[in-house]
């Protein structure tokens, strides 16, 4: 089963990347409000449905995926047909 | 009269860069270093640790996150919880607190550009088994080179766990407030983003980084001593 991580900065931490985007997105003529730059982790997971799945990737963000004093993360889960 | 020459261990992960100059530093201020490689379970008998600076692991993932599950990460921390001595230097600071062992987190630069210069800090707290040999509010030149530098401390941090600060004007990094290097609050774990084993010879710019490694190695000989 293939899970799609996705890690952000809590909102009210230091960006420093997502600004720069925003500056340079703005400089090409893009009206944009804030940017913010996170992380996209794909990972293959041997688990038996969906609910193990996503009790072993949260475990995996918890201790090394994301870090929790600055990191928000979302987990999606998709089922292989094969 | 001679005195003893305190072992100090430095461990060695891939991508570290700065072990080398940590040892040459420590030598010349009386220690006995010894390299641990990052896969080693157990510390040889060591009384004190030093994770030096580099780019462990390449900085994947978060600087100092993949470092943290080295086998000899575990025997480090076990060393920590028996009062033993640890200095994280740079990365080593990135990786002490991707490993719990010191409160916080190192974020990139919000300037988003490396910074390699001497800075001025000043020292916050002199009575640190790595700063005995500083005076309180002294100031020491001493340089950084980071990418990912900047200190987001836990909601909670306390002022006492502040050992060294950027002078003003000198934030390299925009670090929360100012803050250059910090210590637990057991006293015995330190994590300082300048180098002061780049710093321990007055012909190369500063030695006052010496003062922090002697003091490191003041300590690791009365643990010595202790031992005895």
């Amino acid at each position: 089963m293939r899970a799609t991580v996705v890690v952000r900065p809590k909102p009210g931490i230091l960006d420093p990347q997502g600004e720069a985007v925003e500056r340079s997105l703005r400089q090409l003529g893009f009206p944009v409000g804030e940017a913010r730059v996170g992380r996209v982790v794909d990972v293959e997971v041997a688990a038996r449905d969906q609910a193990q799945a996503r009790a072993q990737v949260e475990a995996m963000c918890e201790r090394l995926l994301a870090n929790p004093l600055i990191e928000s993360y979302e987990i999606e889960l998709e089922t292989d047909a094969a | 009269m001679t005195e003893a020459r305190p072992r100090i261990g430095i461990v060695v992960f891939p991508g570290s860069n700065d072990d080398r100059d940590a040892a040459w530093a420590l030598s010349a201020l009386g220690a006995e270093p010894l390299d641990v490689w990052h896969a080693e379970a157990e510390l040889p008998r060591v009384e004190g640790v030093v994770l030096p600076g580099g780019f462990s692991y390449g900085d994947y993932l978060r600087c100092g996150a993949l470092a943290r599950f080295s086998p000899a990460m575990e025997a480090v921390a076990a060393f920590a919880a028996a009062g033993g001595p640890v200095l994280g230097i740079c990365n080593g600071f990135q990786i002490l607190c991707e490993a719990g062992l010191l409160p916080g987190v190192l974020r990139p630069n919000a300037s988003l550009s490396f910074v390699c210069r001497d800075v001025v800090v000043r020292v916050e707290r002199a009575d640190t088994p790595f700063t005995t040999r500083c005076e309180p509010a002294q100031t020491l030149v001493i340089p950084v080179k980071h990418g990912e530098g900047c200190y987001h401390p836990p909601p909670d941090l306390a002022e006492e766990r502040i050992v060294l600060r950027y002078a003003a004007d000198e934030n390299p990094n925009g670090s929360f407030g100012d803050v250059a290097g910090i210590v637990n609050e057991e006293g015995n774990v330190m994590g300082l983003m300048p180098h002061p084993e780049h710093a321990v010879d007055p012909l190369l710019g500063s030695g006052d980084g010496a003062l922090v490694l002697a003091s490191l190695v003041d300590t690791a000989r009365e643990r010595l001593y202790a031992r005895a």
